[in-house]
């Protein structure tokens, strides 16, 4: 298992760089700098805007630079200035000497923020999302698709997959303005406008100010988005849950003369949610990339505004900051499903 | 569902006489497709769409652009009935069935010429996914070794990319192109074409650059299967070449599933575009887009809710439809349920 994970590992840092080499030559493929608008800046500005960015250089030089001040951390002994060209991520102080690691720049536009400060107060928003979002799809998904199961060919079967074909027929920018004008504007349960998660944040991403507060804003964005989800899971679980209770060993089971209770809770629904859990990594990809989707209908201050702006702005450093971001942690979610998979199903092995 | 067709099967074998002649593939497949009701409603609903889309300026009396700028969020009495909180504002006309937009267009036009682009996309969007893919995937899968690897860490990489991510950016770049190019040129060329289909070649394009990868590695996995069958060493015994054993022999033998695939995936172009309309990376105004519908109407949807829903309803009646149609194909078609005689 060691040797198969320090693989992929390996591997995984294969595809991020190529995935950072394609994202930095589509964008600078893109005519027009950030600087270019429409009443054109002074030569001399953009002159000097220019060199400050490191603009001028050849692309191969502004491209390892880039990577070398991501990726490689840095020991110095000089401690960190307030300079924009100067924010680390990670940035530890260990006596006389500094820990730094992961600069991903300044951001072009915004003039007074680097585009850790956008990771900072924009993540945990986007983080939030995401959670709720998942967790909803698995508290609406599993139950469904487990009634649907074991009342085959009845009107809960029936009504269960009906649901889930409303689920993944309606997608989040239908569900959206529905639930909005719904529960937001007739009903007035759920605030229309605004987001909970406040500042300061555990770790860079855990929030410290739980409460309604917290929770209300999130929650039709999180439904908008994670019902989908839940109906993917939904039809999974009842085919897999179909499948188990036909499985020999449920009916001895059954003939040891063990309640349908004890059957279905102790044998048929945790080897039938083994299936399930491939497609988690899929399920947290459509998440992760749906909350980009979320936050421009319901206007939510997370990581998906910024984006669709950097790019008009031609903001390099928040678009490769961004991308490579999530490119992580879609390349980490699928990682750590096969290790669960392997951990659920002792049959697999990867070594 | 399941167990009818178990049963189906049965009587499909025991009961059927010997003489009956033999059902091909596709026959056998649409039996099964008549006889599910939730796929031959979708199939009905898709085919009013099309009808609809084809017919647009018959049924569409008003036309989808023209702003009537005093006829602003007008709203017919029965709209009004139906979000009776308009009431103390709203102005009635009943010229508008559905009412109008914030510049005075009627929505009904608009949603009716909408479904053009919908559906554009969603017969175009798998087509165009489904030629990249099954000839990247069957040159992958046929020649096998390294070049296969190569070509299958390239679609390792490109699933990565957040794809949502991905198509942003593409069309951030197909959209800033299109300004300064020189005559004369292909993008040029490519982006005047753009220009007089509304904005939708850049939509195929993305959409197809950021969806073949999975067709692919279906592809992939089908020719490396149907590689070692018996039929194609037949075949390339009495002397066929490469490209007649891949499109005369292979690729008719896995296109099934793979059709399948892309009709499941449907109503995820659907609404990609319309995410992407959404946005306004999508269709280029003044073409009518139920994304962009909704993103108009969501600014003022306090105040006219309808003009939001209606266009919302539309795209989700469309999206039922086509789930519909794609869960009932995919059973039919289904090879482990085909009948056995």
């Amino acid at each position: 298992m060691g040797r198969y994970i320090i693989r992929r590992l390996i591997y995984i840092f294969v595809v991020v760089i190529f995935v950072s080499l394609i994202t930095f030559g589509l964008m600078h493929a893109v005519p027009g700098g950030p600087f270019s608008r429409e009443k054109a800046l002074p030569k001399e500005t953009i002159a000097i805007l220019n060199a400050r960015y490191h603009l001028d250089d050849p692309l191969w030089k502004q491209y390892t630079h880039y990577v070398y001040e991501v990726l490689v951390p840095h020991i110095t002994t000089t401690p960190p200035t307030t300079s924009l060209m100067d924010d680390y991520l990670i940035s530890v102080n260990l006596g006389p000497t500094w820990f730094r690691w992961m600069n991903f720049g300044p951001s072009y536009r915004s003039r007074s923020r680097t585009v850790n400060d956008i990771f900072r107060d924009n993540l945990p928003v986007s983080a939030q999302l995401g959670t709720m979002a998942l967790v909803i799809a698995i508290l609406i998904g599993m139950p469904l698709g487990i009634m649907a199961a074991l009342k085959q060919n009845t009107i809960f079967d029936y009504l269960g997959m009906a649901i889930s074909i409303f689920g993944v027929s309606v997608p989040a920018i239908v569900l959206g303005p529905i639930l909005v004008w719904l529960f937001g504007v007739a009903l007035q349960w759920f605030p229309v406008t605004g987001w909970g998660a406040k500042p300061p944040y555990l770790l860079g991403l855990l929030p410290t100010n739980f409460g309604w507060d917290y929770f209300k804003y999130a929650i039709m964005p999180s439904v908008a988005l994670g019902l989908g989800s839940s109906a993917v899971i939904a039809r999974l679980t009842r085919a897999s849950l179909l499948q188990t209770v036909r499985e020999d060993y449920i009916r001895t089971a059954r003939a040891k003369g063990l309640t349908e209770r004890m059957v279905i809770l102790g044998h048929a629904l945790k080897n039938s949610l083994i299936p399930v859990v491939t497609i988690l990594g899929p399920l947290f990809a459509a998440l992760v990339t749906g909350t980009f989707v979320t936050e421009t209908i319901f206007g939510i201050p997370g990581m998906g505004r910024y984006f669709i702006t950097s790019i008009t702005n031609r903001d390099y450093p928040v678009i490769m900051g961004t991308i490579l971001l999530y490119a992580v942690l879609l390349v980490f979610a699928n990682l750590a499903v096969d290790i669960v998979y392997a951990y659920l199903d002792p049959r697999i092995r990867y070594d | 569902m399941a167990q009818a067709n178990i049963e189906l099967q049965k009587i499909g074998a025991g009961g059927a006489p010997l003489t009956q002649k033999r059902e091909s593939l596709w026959q056998d497949a649409l039996r099964r497709l008549v006889r599910n009701r939730a796929a031959v409603l979708g199939g009905i609903i898709v085919f009013l769409l099309i009808l609809m889309a084809i017919s647009a300026p018959l049924i569409a009396v008003k036309s989808y652009e023209t702003q009537v700028l005093t006829d602003e969020n007008k709203a017919p009495e029965w709209v009004v009935a139906l979000f009776p909180t308009m009431k103390s504002y709203v102005k009635i006309s009943a010229d508008y069935p559905l009412g109008a937009d914030y510049v005075g267009r009627d929505i009904f036009s608009r949603i009716v010429y909408g479904a053009r682009v919908s559906l554009t996309v969603a017969f175009i969007g798998p087509l165009i996914s489904l030629i990249i893919g099954v000839i990247y995937g069957a040159v992958s899968g046929y020649f096998g070794g390294r070049v296969d690897n190569i070509m299958m860490r390239i679609v390792d990489v490109l699933y990565a990319f957040p794809s949502i991510l991905f198509i942003i950016l593409l069309m951030a770049f197909f959209r800033s192109t299109l300004t300064n190019l020189q005559p004369g040129t292909l993008a040029y060329a490519l982006s005047q074409l753009d220009a007089r289909m509304g904005g939708l070649l850049f939509i195929f394009i993305g959409i197809g650059m950021t969806s073949w990868q999975t067709m692919a590695r279906l592809t992939r996995g089908q020719v490396l299967a149907a590689r070692e069958k018996e039929y194609i060493e037949a075949a390339r015994t009495i002397g066929a070449g490469n490209l007649r054993i891949m499109f005369r022999h292979i690729l008719p033998n896995v296109v099934g599933p793979l059709v399948v695939a892309e009709t499941l995936a449907i109503p995820s172009y659907i609404s990609t575009e319309a995410f992407l309309s959404f946005i306004g990376l999508g269709v280029n105004p003044p073409t009518p887009s139920w994304g962009s519908m909704i993103s108009d109407g969501a600014t003022v949807i306090r105040s006219y809710p309808h003009q939001a829903l209606f266009p919302a309803l539309a795209l989700a009646i469309t999206m039922f439809a086509f789930n519909f149609l794609g869960d009932g194909l995919r059973d039919a078609l289904d090879p482990r349920l085909r009948g056995t005689q």
